[in-house]
């Protein structure tokens, strides 16, 4: 049961097949045995998850189950979780137990889900490995054909290892610039960055305030689609919270694609792409053509200043949401001399190394004498990727693109410097800087044997188009491959 | 231009980090290598385009300037390192 879908799982609890109580008591197993593998958990809340599932059965009995009843999932620690050790990965957190529940964590369990424990994660989501968590890295659950251990991605790593090792039915993510869609890539899942606005931000520890955005990751579309659903709406405690109704995500994952304009940016076709992505992307725009779609070359001309725009927008605004982190209010302190003293002491032992360098990049380029050359300018290029974005919706209803450039590497590769990372995030980010919907989806393994994922993106609002496709890709690729470390199978 | 071990203790200061003197040639190294990569913005043409401040589409909604939260001071001091009362306690600041 383990492998089941939160679809498959929701029919078997309404037809008593299994009891909530049960389906958690395995996830719970499944965690102690898996969980020192792969490192998905910074805490375990095996005590809370048997509450909140036999509350599951007991309102299932009564007949007044509410939608996700029983359901297990694991919520990245970046969701404050009332009375929970919330860390976002850092030791600056490590005392950390918020007095509330995060708005989107609070939807999940008002609707009946479990939860198993809070996911591991990039230091404050700062990182495409899970590397630079201060509780040790995630791994992944997938082996290379040469056996070494392989990053889940990130940050939203713990999350989906949990997800791909079948310990989570589901999780929750969050995606700055690409730390949903490609840790989903890199573990062979299902993961969807909603519109900026969809999912409210309260209660979730912020990194850059203009791109974070929250979303489900799941083992198919529909499971997104259902999760999604319940994780959206409006909050009055989130300033740019979308009033807009939230769509049934569900039913679009069932419409006909026959029709519909699908444009490919001929800017993603990078140097250096594995030859292997290049050929699943066109196995992509193959299967969409099958089912009636309709594909159109587009442009986006300003793709490949994404990632610079990005490494100035997101640490200025991190620089300013992470001065929070004083030693005063909450969080570890490293006492001195005076009070300057304190801040300096507390915060350099308490952040890690990409967190001190994001602050400091974000310190200088909004300084004085520095802020139009760097930060305003990155703000008017960040103009121009929205336009691109708006003129090509104007022809087409999506766009599709691989999800990154290579499938997951090895904990040290790709770790020479700093851009040399950043890299990995180039197909995801421009979305995240136009506020657009993206889904990455499974398509298929490469020839080591790993896991590689397709990107839909879609139009400002319009997630339905995106779960449109990606229902039809994934219908075409038929991924059933499995990862190497899962229940019943460790090593 | 690189930024020189001046700037960066600078930088520090103001972000509130402190920094060992054998930290700040790597810091350096690694600032330098992201601020090199960030230079190629200089080559686009932005004249006349209005700088994206925000992800959101929509203007800032607007609320009544009243108390809407608040009254538990208990759970707000609950993670406070240390507190005097229903004060934050730090070292003292005026002599």
């Amino acid at each position: 049961m383990l492998d089941w879908t939160i679809v498959e799982t929701l029919a078997a609890l309404d037809s008593a097949k299994v009891s909530a109580l049960e389906l958690t008591e395995a996830h719970i197993t499944a965690v102690g045995s898996l969980n020192p593998h792969l490192n998905a958990f910074i805490t375990i809340t095996p005590e809370i998850a048997r509450k909140q599932a036999h509350a599951a059965d007991v309102a299932r009995r009564a007949g007044a189950a509410p939608a996700l009843a029983g359901i297990p999932l694991a919520i990245k620690d970046l969701f404050c979780s009332e009375n929970v050790r919330t860390t976002a990965g850092s030791k600056i957190l490590g005392p950390f137990i918020p007095p509330y529940e995060s708005t989107v964590s609070g939807k999940l369990l008002s609707a009946g889900a479990v939860m198993l424990g809070k996911a591991n994660l990039d230091e404050f989501a700062m990182g495409s490995s899970n590397i630079t968590s201060a509780y040790g890295p995630a791994m992944n659950p997938w082996k290379r054909d040469d056996g070494v251990k392989l990053v889940p991605g990130g940050s939203s790593g713990g999350s989906a290892s949990a997800v791909a090792a079948r310990i989570a039915m589901g999780a929750t993510g969050t995606d700055t610039g690409g730390s949903i869609r490609q840790p989903a890539s890199f573990c062979g899942i299902v993961g969807i960055k909603p519109t900026y606005g969809r999912c409210s931000r309260f209660g979730i520890i912020a990194f850059a305030s203009s791109l974070d955005q929250a979303g489900p990751m799941a083992r198919s579309v529909e499971d997104c689609a259902i999760l999604l659903e319940i994780m959206s709406g409006f909050d009055p405690k989130d300033s740019t919270s979308a009033a807009r109704a939230v769509p049934n995500f569900r039913a679009a994952c069932g419409r006909n694609i026959a029709g519909m304009r699908v444009g490919i940016p001929l800017e993603y076709r990078v140097s250096g792409m594995a030859p292997e992505i290049e050929k699943l992307w066109q196995a992509g725009i193959d299967w969409l053509k099958q089912e009636g779609a309709e594909i159109f070359d587009v442009s986006l001309p300003h793709t490949k200043y994404g990632l610079p725009v990005y490494y100035i927008v997101a640490p200025a605004e991190a620089s300013s949401n992470l001065a929070r982190y004083d030693g005063v209010r909450f969080g570890a302190r490293v006492e001195g001399e005076d009070l300057i003293e304190l801040y300096e002491r507390t915060r350099a032992a308490g952040f890690g190394a990409e967190v001190k360098r994001r602050i400091m990049i974000g310190t200088y380029v909004l300084s004085e004498g520095y802020y139009d050359a760097y930060y305003l300018k990155a703000q008017k290029v960040r103009s121009l990727i929205l336009r691109d974005f708006r003129e090509a919706f104007a022809n087409v209803d999506v766009l599709l693109t691989p999800t990154t450039p290579s499938a997951a590497f090895a904990v040290g590769e790709k770790m020479n410097d700093p851009v040399t990372m950043y890299l990995n995030d180039v197909f995801t980010v421009p979305a995240s800087l136009a506020g657009v919907p993206a889904m990455s989806i499974p398509a298929g393994l490469d020839s080591r044997g790993l896991p590689l994922g397709l990107q839909v993106i879609g139009r400002h609002f319009d997630e339905e188009s995106v779960f449109a496709i990606a229902a039809a890709l994934e219908r075409a690729a038929d991924f059933r491959s499995l990862p190497a470390l899962r229940e019943g199978a460790i090593p | 231009m690189p930024l020189d071990p001046a700037t960066v203790r600078r930088i520090a200061k103001l972000a509130r980090i402190h920094l060992d003197e054998d930290e700040l040639p790597r810091l350096q190294k690694e600032l330098n290598t992201i601020l090199g990569y960030v230079e190629q913005l200089a080559e686009v043409n932005v004249e006349g385009v209005i700088p994206l401040s925000g992800g959101s589409e929509t203007a800032m909604r607007m609320r009544e300037d009243v108390v809407s939260d608040g009254g538990y001071p208990e759970k707000i001091l609950a993670n406070a390192p240390d507190r005097i009362g229903n004060f934050f306690a730090v070292p003292k600041v005026v002599e």
